[in-house]
């Protein structure tokens, strides 16, 4: 995804008001590319994260007509390098009986879970970021994928205080140096 | 204090100070209309709902108070889906009630359910579907605030019927709590400041400033601060469709309507122009033709109250956001800061005299027909000008008729001007002119129609002859779907395809008359003015006068759907003068 743009909506957590966004998205010719939606911690409100796949002047459309929706309260544009972002995968995977340790030891090489285990197939799951949810999708695709399903993503700003804890450690580092 | 939902409603309504309904009863919104009876408010009892919202519009446009609509669910909520796509995209302020099923019966397919929030959401600023009979007042308060402030528009609160049978504890919202219940709504009113002085700078340094006026200055009643705009400054202004009025067409600055129909002199200005100062405007494409053609060498100031509409279609150098007033006032006090300390005027004045040059030699004509020929559509426009009495009020249907009722029409004064100018809603003018009569019933209202359009709503004359609206009705009958007429002629090499309408049937006198109406028809010049005159002595009862003219007339200038405004198509015997326009 070239043009990939996370946003951030809040919302008053209202019926219809999922309806209406995507309405609008439809209604513009513009191309939702992954939703999510649930509960913000402030009860009352929603948060939905909304992946879209535009070059920048749509998206400036798009987030004006998103505000011009009474109950968006509040839209953050996330900018992919500065933000947390993540999915879950649930794959249902075929394996004869000799295939079924590589399987196992592939989700564990990804620190995912195996959900259940059948004689022919086994059941996995894994959350992480998207990028690394592709690669063992992909890694699985080899043995045969009886059924798949992910999650749209959702994302937050990275703290601040990232940066301030990078300052830190190094000033330690610096201060180990020294000593 | 305990009273029912319909009470409430009734009483929500009364404390928004609403003087008029327009509605139609059914199953529904059947116990809303109990308590109707016993109150101030007048009730329009309209003949199709669709008319009740034209009304709505019609009342709004010329009052700027909210147009109020009373329906049932089902069918009754369909009917308004026209007017309210057309109050949308034309930004007008109208509040729709619609009566829904039964809480318990809703998703169930209940007899005359259907999904009124779902199916109007895309043509409402807002909508809500009210669950319990508390919300009412809350509900109707959100839907008057939310239709009325910023970019106005059409709200919609859809209750259901049991919700206005049972009772509830009377509280009537306070603003804080309106404010509260809103948290992601707070228009922008207040232009920024630095903006403003950018603004009040190109202004001051341009010296081929056009001052591009839309709808939006109606909307904010920013009349008054744009013309002190313009005369500070000398700038000439255009006005587009949905602004006719907001600046006078007698005053010396006044080039017009621009756009696809627009006069070659409001066209090229723009064209021409190296400053654009767009207050209320959106771009619309009948307005720029090809973008990319469009205005190629002017920088943009954009005023807009809809942050959605910066950039939308043209880039501007200066977006300001905030209301047109407010920001129009700030902008000639920052221009009048700016002279006071030294900054003078471009010198606009080749600029001006290449105005003028284009006025004289392009002025907006058409062949006055030989004795014997058909009537021309602009001369009955001309003759209807000329008598209409003081602060007439001219309410438009779509198509030809609508582009020669804005062309040959003077409109001296704000929001004497009505017409469906996003949507293109034939059928608009009778209900509108109702509507408008409604909410002005000490002006003259005249309606000009197409045979056409006129087809789709006439049935609401009998609404005003039994209400006792006596709205003026003038169609220029020329017995086709006359602008898709002029399409075939002018690009599908005369083919005319289902755009003949028959000229015996129907026979508009006796429709108008069997409607409680006056009806005249009228065939030839000579009878004009003696029909015109008749009309504007009665006013008792509507009329309608049947002018029979030239089905050959087509509207000029015009630029074609998808070229540039600078190819823009002149009567004929303009286009040999064409090079003048350069
Ligand atoms: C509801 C609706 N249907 C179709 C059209 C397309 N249309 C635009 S103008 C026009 C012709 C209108 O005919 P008439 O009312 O006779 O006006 P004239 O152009 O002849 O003056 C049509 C069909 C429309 N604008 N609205
Ligand atoms: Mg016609």
């Amino acid at each position: 995804m070239t043009n990939h743009h996370i946003l951030s909506v809040l919302v008053q957590n209202r019926p219809g008001v999922l309806a209406r966004v995507a309405g609008l998205f439809a209604r513009r010719g513009f191309n939702i590319f992954s939703l999510a939606v649930a509960p913000a911690e402030d009860e009352g409100f929603s948060r939905i994260t909304i992946v879209v796949d535009v070059e920048n002047a749509p998206l400036e459309q798009i987030v004006k007509q998103l505000f011009k929706l009474i109950e968006v309260v509040k839209i953050s544009e996330l900018d992919p390098r500065r933000s947390v972002e993540r999915e879950l995968l649930l794959a249902t995977v075929r394996t004869a009986a000799d295939q079924r340790g590589q399987v196992v030891e592939l989700t564990n090489i990804f620190e995912g879970k195996i959900l259940a285990v059948g004689a022919e197939a086994i059941t996995v799951s894994l959350d992480g970021h998207p990028d690394k949810l592709d690669d063992f999708e992909e890694l699985l695709a080899g043995y045969g994928i009886v059924e798949l399903q992910r999650t749209g993503r959702v994302a937050l700003p990275k703290l601040d205080r990232d940066a301030r804890l990078r300052a830190v450690s190094n000033k330690k580092t610096d201060n180990g140096k020294a000593g | 204090m305990k009273i029912t939902g319909a009470q409430a409603l009734i009483r929500s309504l009364e404390m928004e100070h609403v003087e008029t309904i327009f509605g139609l009863p059914g199953g529904c919104i059947l116990p809303a209309y109990d308590p109707l009876l016993d109150s101030p408010i007048r009730h329009v009892l309209v003949r199709h709902e669709q008319g009740a919202g034209h009304m709505a519009e019609g009342y709004a446009h010329v009052t700027g108070r909210p147009g109020v609509v009373l329906v049932t669910s089902g069918p009754a909520a369909t009917n308004m889906v026209t007017p309210l796509m057309d109050a949308f995209m034309d930004s007008i302020p109208m509040v729709c009630i619609t009566g829904q099923v039964g809480t318990s019966a809703i998703g169930t397919d209940a007899f005359q359910e259907c999904d009124t929030v779902g199916i109007t959401r895309s043509c409402t600023k807002h909508n809500e579907l009210v669950m319990t009979a508390q919300d009412i007042p809350m509900a109707i308060r959100q839907a008057f605030h939310i239709a009325t402030t910023g970019r106005p528009g059409p709200t919609l609160v859809d209750i259901p019927k049991d919700c206005l049978v049972n009772t509830m504890d009377w509280h009537w919202p306070t603003d804080e709590e309106v404010a509260e219940s809103l948290p992601g709504y707070r228009p922008t009113i207040k232009g920024h400041p630095r903006m403003i002085k950018e603004a009040a700078k190109l202004i001051l340094a341009s010296e081929r400033p056009v001052l591009y006026v839309g709808g939006g200055v109606l909307k904010a009643r920013a009349a008054e601060a744009v013309r002190e705009l313009a005369e500070l400054t000398n700038i000439h202004v255009v006005t587009t469709l949905m602004a006719r009025g907001a600046f006078p067409d007698d005053h010396a600055l006044c080039l017009g309507m621009p756009g696809m129909h627009g006069n070659a002199t409001a066209i090229s200005a723009m064209q021409q122009s190296d400053l654009l100062i767009n207050i209320g405007a959106r771009f619309d494409d009948r307005i720029t033709g090809k973008v990319s053609a469009f205005a190629p060498e002017a920088k943009v100031i954009h005023v807009d109250i809809d942050p959605a509409e910066q950039g939308k279609v043209r880039k501007p150098d200066v977006p300001i956001v905030g209301d047109a007033k407010y920001v129009t006032e700030e902008i000639i006090k920052a221009i009048k800061d700016l002279l006071q300390h030294g900054t003078t005027q471009a010198d606009t004045g080749a600029w001006r005299s290449k105005i003028s040059g284009w006025r004289e030699q392009f002025p907006l004509s058409y062949e006055p027909s030989e004795p014997g020929e058909a009537l021309k559509p602009q001369f009955c426009l001309e003759a209807l000008r000329d008598s209409a009495p003081e602060g007439t009020i001219l309410v438009s249907g779509v198509g030809q008729h609508q582009m020669w009722s804005s062309q040959y029409w003077t409109f001296n004064e704000p929001y004497t001007w009505v017409n469906s100018g996003g949507l293109g809603t034939m059928g608009f003018s009778v209900p509108a002119a109702i509507g408008a009569k409604v909410g002005r019933p000490d002006r003259t209202v005249w309606a000009i129609d197409g045979d056409g359009c006129f087809q789709m709503t006439a049935q609401e004359l009998v609404t005003a002859t039994v209400e006792r609206i006596p709205i003026k009705v003038a169609i220029l009958n020329n017995s086709y779907l006359g602008m898709v007429r002029q399409w075939q002629e002018m690009f599908y090499d005369e083919r005319y395809s289902e755009v003949y309408l028959s000229p015996e049937v129907p026979n508009f006198v006796m429709w108008a008359e069997a409607m409680g109406c006056v009806g005249i028809r009228v065939d030839s010049p000579e009878e004009v003015q003696p029909a015109i005159d008749k009309a504007n002595s009665i006013n008792d009862r509507p009329v309608v006068i049947d002018f029979r003219v030239d089905a050959r007339e087509k509207v000029f200038p015009m630029v074609p759907a998808g070229y540039g405004n600078d190819d823009m198509l002149l009567p004929e015997w303009q286009e040999c003068n064409r090079g003048g326009l350069k």
